[in-house]
């Protein structure tokens, strides 16, 4: 009896009194003009939390104009309407503290992100506002000058933070000449050059109908959704940019150092992946839930942090892009005890490589797994954003409900054959930033 | 009013000392619930069941601020200890226990408070209680754990603090501003004393501080106060109190602020910098909040955002200052700051940029206040009650924070109309009161200066 049971022997006395309530119900709305949107109604609360993202985000900056996407972004705040709607910036930030309405915009490698939150008392104010920034801007020169300047001071500081230096350089080695590669703020010379015309070409690029998913999640009803959508975006046009192709990783095994003046270096890794499409995928998420997912419980947490105290904290995660796919990981460590760090991160990839995980690890990620899902579904805005995450990766509406038979039907043989066939330690390759001891560079 | 409890054997627990209330009150506060155990731990629930998720956390009124001279960083240091063994459980199974039920945890450490909390199912709040009570009277460290636990702090000094200029700056802004009181030290510790903290030091904090009666049980989510109850003096009520518990925490208090105080902090790494300056400011204290509540209109007046004084003057309309704003922290338990930056553009000096931003100060100081500015930011505060009515997690934190800052319930409950009603005059007050140098500290971030001038301004720091 492991100390765990016996200490466990005389609970759950008073579980059953404990209600287990809630299951999530999704809709899926059309508008009268043909967008469509996934709903969950909850009028307990007088708010309602609206997600929208547009597919291809900084992935369609135009060769030259890096950047632009991000800094357009940026500018949807800065100025809009016309006539007797025109609002600068301040009149715009004004009105929306005067509704206490929240819209955050935001620009990811593959997707441009506007999160917004309303009183159910000032609904269709706050939505005219949202509406005039996302189809009206105007791009003021002054406003393009400003939010410049704070991304310069943005790309400026990136250029000395060891983290970022890091991820910096692994992008360039793994991406080639696709967007990926380089910074979705762009370089201090891209940046600089980026012109008003670039702004409204950028937003012409992104912002349109046909990549555009869709979630609300509040107090608001179907019949109040369809004509609230065609009203806030039936003015959008069809038809962006042309989405960039499939990367072709450069990837090869090996150690790249990145001198640099810090106390502790930080390290990047990175091999050749797999997406959500690859019919391996459930198995290898599991399995880097195993080897490096969050929390206290994972291979490298223990063998690094636990066991060695060589970090702070050590991960790795399956980064599943729109147009690549890397297994990466992360850690830092003293300059003194880096290679040890990599040592140890590299035998962990080789022993699971070559030995799989065991029936007690698969059963304890599969309890933590489909244990945690349902615990994402936690506030309006939290599960807006799940909900449109799941329409832009094309999930069905009823994914949140097998999602979880998906992670139990991973049987042992299925995750040790991925691991086998996935996991490649020969073909890692470490990004050190930092003065690394006793560390070469492997090309 | 009482919380009216399930009828039958549940009356019979109901005594003095652990009466349930539930206030009145409009709003958010209708989802609280609060009472006693009979060994002076307090409870606080926040119902939403919405969703059968469930926050449990126990804060302990202990922080770094209240470390010994000499052994700073222990708070933080026994905060990592605390997820190694037990009597009862192995090291790190508690954390291992929390995953496996598909859980997340995790804990911190700040000036005034140690918390510790945990996400699962609604179903699981009686194996989280049953391990959070054993590791508060059981733990039994050895010294395989201080000697590896010790190098992981030292990397997470190393990671959050040394490899990050601005994060070193505020450090030494801090130890500047600060002349008696421990607020200067750093919660992580110094690196020197971190290198020192052994198992002694460890059990002393450990045996003085994690007592039921210096602790407080914060539970929010999809759970009725009664559950709570019960399961609370099943696991929490059995620990005995520590009777030696220091009955007020009185730290080393501040004298007089009469000099301002400069630093300069170059560092090769920094690329963009910034003036940042911090006056000592007053907190909330227990039944009388007003003058903090007018530092956090002010705060936003001044410098809360892109409609805010400084933004609007400095950054748009003299197009001097890449951003600018002030900050303030109200809840703490002894005295805070109230802070206000400015970051210039490529080719300003900082000379320049602090003499724009004082004049920007004194144009405030002059010009009063903008009641249109004020009535959007109460607007907002009274929409607050509605929005964190969908993050019930965020409203268990307000409360654990406030209670480990000295406030009480009511405190924390009469904050939001103490700010509706605080009056312009009251905030100008608290501006003039506040914004005065000779309590200040002004700082300047600095690249790395030409190699010559090298050795006379590293990492300097005047007074």
């Amino acid at each position: 009896m492991s100390l765990m049971q016996k200490f466990l022997a005389p609970a759950f006395v008073l579980l059953s009194a404990l209600p287990l309530r809630a299951e999530i119900a999704i809709q899926e709305v059309t508008s009268p003009g043909g967008l469509t949107a996934w709903l969950v109604e909850e009028h307990s609360i007088p708010f309602a939390a609206l997600e929208l993202r547009f597919e291809g985000g900084s992935a369609l900056d135009a060769p030259g104009k890096r950047g632009a996407t991000n800094l357009m972004t940026g500018l949807l705040e800065e100025g809009s309407g016309s006539g007797d709607t025109a609002l600068d910036s301040q009149a715009f930030a004004r009105a929306v503290e005067g509704l206490a309405a929240s819209f955050e915009y935001d620009s990811y490698s593959d997707s441009l992100s506007i999160s917004a939150r309303f009183l159910s008392e000032n609904r269709d104010e706050a939505l005219a506002l949202l509406r005039q920034s996302i189809a009206q801007p105007t791009f003021p020169e002054d406003a393009v000058e400003r939010v410049k300047g704070q991304v310069l001071s943005i790309i400026r500081s990136d250029a000395k933070d060891p983290q970022d230096i890091a991820s910096l350089g692994f992008a360039g080695l793994a991406y080639g000449d696709h967007p990926y590669a380089t910074a979705l703020e762009g370089t201090e010379e891209s940046v600089s050059a980026l012109t008003r015309d670039d702004m409204i070409e950028a937003w012409r690029n992104v912002l349109v109908k046909d990549r555009l998913s869709i979630a609300v999640v509040g107090d608001i009803t179907p019949e109040e959704l369809g004509p609230m959508l065609d009203r806030l975006l039936g003015d959008l046009p069809e038809g962006g940019a042309p989405l960039p192709g499939p990367v072709d990783l450069e990837l090869t095994g090996g150690v790249t150092i990145l001198p640099f003046d810090t106390p502790q270096a930080q390290v990047i890794w990175g091999q050749e992946g797999l997406g959500m499409e690859d019919p391996d995928f459930f198995a290898a998420y599991i399995l880097n839930t195993i080897i490096g997912g969050s929390g206290f419980e994972s291979r490298l947490m223990q063998e690094v942090r636990e066991k060695r105290g060589l970090t702070y904290g050590v991960y790795s995660w399956l980064a599943d892009r729109d147009f690549a796919d890397v297994w990466m990981g992360a850690v830092a460590s003293d300059n003194r005890r880096v290679a040890e760090t990599i040592q140890v991160v590299r035998e962990e990839w080789t022993r699971v490589a070559e030995e799989g995980v065991t029936a007690e690890e698969l059963e304890q990620a599969k309890k933590y797994l489909t244990g945690a899902y349902p615990l994402r579904f936690d506030g309006n805005g939290p599960i807006a954003g799940i909900l449109v995450g799941m329409q832009h990766d094309d999930f069905p509406i009823d994914y949140p409900a097998t999602r979880n038979d998906k992670v139990n039907a991973v049987t042992l043989d299925e995750i040790n054959r991925v691991a086998r066939e996935r996991l490649h330690p020969e073909d890692l390759r470490f990004v050190v930033v930092g003065q690394p001891e006793g560390l070469e560079e492997v090309n | 009013m009482l919380r009216s409890f399930a009828a039958g054997a549940l009356t019979l627990a109901l005594t003095l000392s652990c009466l349930a209330t539930r206030t009145a009150a409009q709003g958010a506060t209708d989802q609280v619930t609060d009472f006693t155990l009979d060994n002076g731990m307090q409870v606080v629930v926040v119902e939403d069941h919405r969703a059968p998720v469930v926050v449990h956390m126990v804060w302990y009124r202990a922080g770094a601020a209240d470390e010994e001279p000499g052994v700073s960083g222990i708070a933080h240091f026994l905060e990592h200890l605390m997820f190694k063994a037990t009597d009862n459980m192995a090291s790190g199974e508690l954390s291992a226990t929390v995953a496996a039920n598909g859980g997340t945890d995790n804990a911190f450490t700040s000036q005034d408070q140690t918390a510790y909390h945990q996400r699962v199912a609604a179903d699981r709040l009686e194996l989280m209680m049953r391990m959070e009570a054993d590791r508060m009277q059981n733990l039994a460290l050895t010294e395989d754990d201080i000697a590896t636990e010790r190098d992981v702090i030292l990397e997470e000094r190393s990671q959050r603090t040394d490899s990050q200029p601005g994060a070193l700056f505020n450090e030494q802004m801090r130890a500047t501003q600060y002349l008696n009181h421990p607020y200067g030290i750093p919660v992580i510790g110094w690196r020197h004393e971190m290198e020192q903290l052994g198992l002694a030091e460890a059990n002393a904090w450990y045996d003085r501080y994690y007592a039921p009666n210096n602790a407080i049980l914060i539970v929010a989510g999809d759970v009725e106060p009664e559950q709570v109850k019960i399961l609370a003096e099943t696991y929490y009520g059995v620990i005995p109190p520590n009777l030696d518990l220091p009955d007020e925490r009185i730290r080393p208090a501040e004298p007089p602020q009469i000099a301002e105080r400069r630093v300069v902090f170059r560092d090769a790494r920094v690329a963009q910098p910034y003036v940042n300056r911090t006056y000592l400011a007053p907190e909330r204290d227990a039944g009388a909040q007003r003058e903090a509540a007018a530092l956090v209109m002010l705060a936003q007046l001044l410098g809360g955002g892109t409609t805010s004084y400084l933004y609007e003057h400095l950054v748009l309309e003299q197009e001097a200052a890449v951003y600018a704003a002030a900050y303030y922290s109200p809840t703490s338990l002894d005295d805070s700051t109230f802070g206000v930056y400015i970051v210039p553009k490529p080719g300003t000096d900082l000379e320049q940029a602090e003499a724009d931003l004082d004049a920007a100060i004194a144009g405030f100081l002059e010009e009063g206040i903008d009641e249109e500015a004020l009535e959007r930011i109460r607007m907002q505060i009274r929409a607050q009650d509605i929005y964190e009515r969908d993050d019930v997690a965020s409203m268990g934190r307000m409360y654990g924070r406030a209670l480990t800052s000295g406030l009480t319930i009511q405190d924390v409950q009469d904050w939001p109309q103490i700010l509706q009603e605080v009056t312009p005059e009251e905030i100008m007050q608290a501006a003039r009161e506040v914004l005065d140098r000779s309590q200040a500290v002004t700082g300047w971030l600095m690249p790395d200066p030409a190699p010559a001038a090298a050795d006379e301004t590293a990492g300097e720091v005047s007074q």
